[in-house]
């Protein structure tokens, strides 16, 4: 029997979390520090202060860090 | 090299800098080499780019090659074509990176990168109301730059050249009316090819020049990060200290009496 699971988009991919997922346990399997990166949840910047409220099936999710650039 | 009393910082914002170049951080060869040519540079600002994680393999953080007590970091939107994905990158920008600064670039032309002014201008509107401290980057159209301005931007920041040409200050004069115009900072941004670039832009009177392929795929990067931060220091010095008029004939730079010579030469 498998977990229960969210179908959610992480930067565009389609991806199934367990349901209890938050953008902190998100960001730990992904092995990213939640201080070098910043989150949009449906277009809109979510506040470190919110990585920890649970994700609902079908949220968008957009995750970036800085790379090189000029 | 001592600095002499009329050369002040350059303020802008919160922000404060003693280095007058502004190095991005893109193309090195590797992260190591950028270290040290941002260095070699002795600059104290430096751009980076805001993109996705990669989902799939854990990829070396070029935060961890730059020292933020040494560097301010200056999150840029490039690769933006609207001015609504300008100002959502450069909010994610200021989530991921505490702070307001931004450089603002909304391209308008794949071929020749140049900036979408309609686009470059309402974001520019957007970001200085959402609190940011907006450095636009824009064309060398004197007008354009007093737009910016007024739009509240910090810097205006117009190009040399296309992004990455290497082809130097295409426009001088165009430059140096800008400046002449503003009453904020002008950094010239984008084009610089080789150090006397720098040196030229700083003698128009830039306030700042901002640079990244020139270093970054020269054969030597560390050795050019040195030349640019004496180029700028050279510009910069030339410009407060007053060139002397181009003239059409020579003026003799030896006393004309006392000669020994006897011939009218």
């Amino acid at each position: 029997m498998s977990q229960p699971s969210i179908a959610v988009e992480v930067n565009g991919e389609p991806r199934s979390l367990p349901s209890a997922s938050t953008v902190t346990s998100l960001l730990r399997h992904l092995e990213l520090e939640p201080a070098r990166v910043a989150v949009e949840l449906n277009r809109e910047i979510l506040s470190r202060d919110r990585y920890d409220q649970p994700l609902g099936a079908g949220d968008r999710l957009e995750i970036v860090t800085f790379v090189g650039g000029g | 090299m001592t600095t002499p009393s009329s050369e002040t910082p350059l303020k802008f914002g919160e922000f404060q800098f003693e280095s007058r170049l502004f190095l991005g951080t893109g193309k090195y060869e590797s992260l190591e080499i950028m270290r040290e040519a941002l260095a070699a540079s002795g600059t104290q600002c430096v751009t980076v780019a805001v993109r996705r994680v990669s989902l799939d393999s854990k990829q070396p953080g070029i935060l961890d090659f730059i020292d933020r007590d040494r560097y301010v970091l200056l999150p840029n939107t490039a690769g933006c074509y609207t001015a609504q994905d300008a100002i959502r990158t450069a909010r994610l920008g200021r989530e991921a990176g505490l702070s307001s600064l931004v450089k603002l670039e909304v391209l308008g032309d794949r071929l020749t990168l140049l900036p979408d002014p309609v686009e470059t201008l309402e974001a520019t509107r957007t970001l200085v109301k959402e609190g940011f401290t907006v450095l636009t980057y824009t064309s060398d159209d004197p007008v354009m730059a007093l737009r910016i301005q007024d739009a509240g931007a910090a810097v205006v920041m117009p190009l040399g050249s296309p992004i990455g040409s290497g082809q130097g200050i295409n426009n001088p004069r165009n430059i140096r009316l800008i400046k002449n115009s503003l009453s904020v900072p002008m950094i010239v941004d984008a084009g610089v090819g080789t150090a006397s670039d720098v040196a030229v832009a700083f003698e128009l009177g830039a306030d700042g020049v901002l640079l990244n392929t020139g270093v970054a795929l020269a054969e030597d990067p560390v050795r050019m990060a040195t030349a640019m931060k004496h180029a700028a220091l050279a510009g910069r010095h030339s410009f407060l200290a007053g060139r002397i008029e181009t003239k059409e004939y020579a003026r003799p730079s030896s006393p004309e009496s006392g000669k020994i010579a006897t011939s009218s030469g």
